[in-house]
């Protein structure tokens, strides 16, 4: 058997290559514009901007988080490669795309979640004691609150990011390139199961095993001051 | 200096403070005592608009500060507030602490908020504590950070919301001795606190406050000598 992964490694590591490539660029995409998006998004959660006695920003994103997180990813992804071309041809959106957007739309209801907790989390008292001291809303947020709810947020971010990262294989039911779907590709083409996909799993490891140490490390620099 | 007149405050169903009037004047120090739910955090924190009150206004320095156009950020950098659980910035260090509001408030350079930062931390006796972060400090420490923090702002007033009450009892003293130092320096301060010694002692005037309003008022001598008002006695005769 790993002779037989040697001779796939030495022959297809372009295709590995390829399908790393894609699962990098696809997770890459999704965790920056999530991390964008998810932290306007549960700054819209906490708004507590009102008409009569509704919290329109709170309650929508409220519904988006519920329905995103109570729905299957599967699921979601079907929808947008089905949905978005029909919604907009004229975009002439590639699968690639379609399911690049499904991860980000699922992935910014889990970063807003993520983020709002963080900086619930932040004891009151902290607020109380900068306004007390004349700073105004934005730079008690910006001096105060955010810079603690960093160090509460990263573990979960981080975990979130591993999330996307492995998630993005169910897009191979799209084949959008990444690595599974090389993986299938391999299978269909060598009739070979199990080496290539030790081979994928490995490659996988090394990619969420990797971003959690470099964020174990971010994390301890944080942690520095208290 | 701060004139209150009518206030009012509800969480919800509960009506906490039922119609306060009060005057204090500059260099006065006033205790604020009373039994627990008696609503005197609330009047304090009604003081700097950390609570908003629902009816009623609150005169400071002449300004009314209850009216909905003024900037109340302004007026809060003339109203130190000190808490019953410090509120020390965790994530800074002890001199940061302090340097914070007076250089992002554009009231003194970074050299001169140093020079003072460090003038007040010797003050209270944390001068070598300066590049510290707070989770090196003991209760009594924070909470005498915290009151220097409040200080480098030069405020015109002090609040003081239970800033004992937090602490390991052999801590209260060195937290009780620097408040009683400002009160000599002719600082004005309110201080809602449950030490009846140390009320009776730096006070000028004694606030008894009981189901949202202020029962009784009166120099310590009057308030804990000879309390008019049912309540006062009873409270008192409870904690003394």
């Amino acid at each position: 058997m790993l002779e037989t992964m040697g001779k796939l490694i030495t022959q297809y590591w372009f295709l590995f290559a390829k399908g790393t490539g894609y699962t990098l660029l696809l997770s890459g995409i999704t965790v920056f514009c999530s991390s964008i998006i998810g932290s306007l998004f549960a700054i819209a959660r906490m708004s507590q901007w009102k008409i009569g006695k509704v919290r329109p920003l709170h309650t929508l994103v409220s519904a988006y988080v519920e329905v995103i997180r109570g729905t299957p990813m599967l699921v979601q992804l079907y929808f947008f490669y089905f949905l978005l071309p029909k919604v907009v041809p004229q975009l002439d959106l590639s699968a690639f795309t379609c399911i690049a957007i499904a991860c980000i739309v699922n992935s910014v209801a889990y970063v807003a979640e993520i983020i709002r907790a963080g900086i619930q989390a932040v004891d009151k008292g902290q607020m109380e004691a900068a306004r007390s001291l004349g700073l105004n809303q934005r730079q008690t947020m910006l001096k105060i609150i955010i810079p603690q709810a960093a160090k509460n947020v990263l573990p979960a971010l981080c975990n979130e990011f591993v999330t996307v990262i492995k998630e993005t294989s169910i897009a191979s039911t799209f084949f959008v390139g990444e690595l599974m779907t090389q993986y299938k590709t391999m299978t269909a083409a060598l009739y070979l199961t199990i080496e290539p996909l030790l081979i994928v799993a490995v490659i996988y490891f090394v990619l969420t095993f990797t971003l959690s140490k470099g964020i174990a490390v971010l994390e301890r620099r944080l942690q520095s001051g208290d | 200096m701060i004139k209150v007149v009518n206030l009012h405050k509800s969480f919800g169903d509960l009506h906490v403070l039922k119609g306060v009037n009060e005057h204090i004047k500059k260099g006065e120090v006033v205790s604020v005592i009373g039994p627990s739910g008696s609503g005197k955090s609330t009047f304090l924190r009604c003081l700097n608009l950390l609570e908003q009150p629902e009816e009623g206004q609150i005169f400071f320095e002449g300004v009314e500060i209850t009216d909905k156009k003024i900037d109340i950020n302004v007026h809060r950098q003339k109203m130190g507030m000190v808490f019953q659980h410090f509120n020390v910035f965790p994530h800074m260090t002890v001199k940061e602490n302090i340097t914070l509001a007076p250089t992002l408030l554009k009231k003194m350079t970074a050299a001169e908020a140093d020079q003072t930062a460090l003038e007040l931390l010797n003050r209270v006796g944390l001068a070598e504590k300066a590049d510290e972060y707070p989770k090196r400090l003991s209760g009594g420490q924070k909470q005498r950070l915290a009151i220097v923090r409040a200080l480098a702002m030069n405020p015109d007033v002090m609040l003081f919301d239970e800033p004992t009450s937090a602490l390991d009892p052999e801590m209260v003293g060195e937290v009780l001795n620097v408040i009683k130092e400002l009160t000599v320096s002719g600082m004005t301060c309110i201080i809602v606190t449950h030490e009846m010694g140390f009320a009776r002692e730096v006070s000028d005037r004694v606030l008894f406050m009981d189901e949202g309003v202020i029962m009784e008022s009166g120099t310590p001598d009057e308030v804990f000598g000879n309390p008019q008002n049912p309540r006062t006695r009873d409270f008192l005769s409870k904690v003394l």
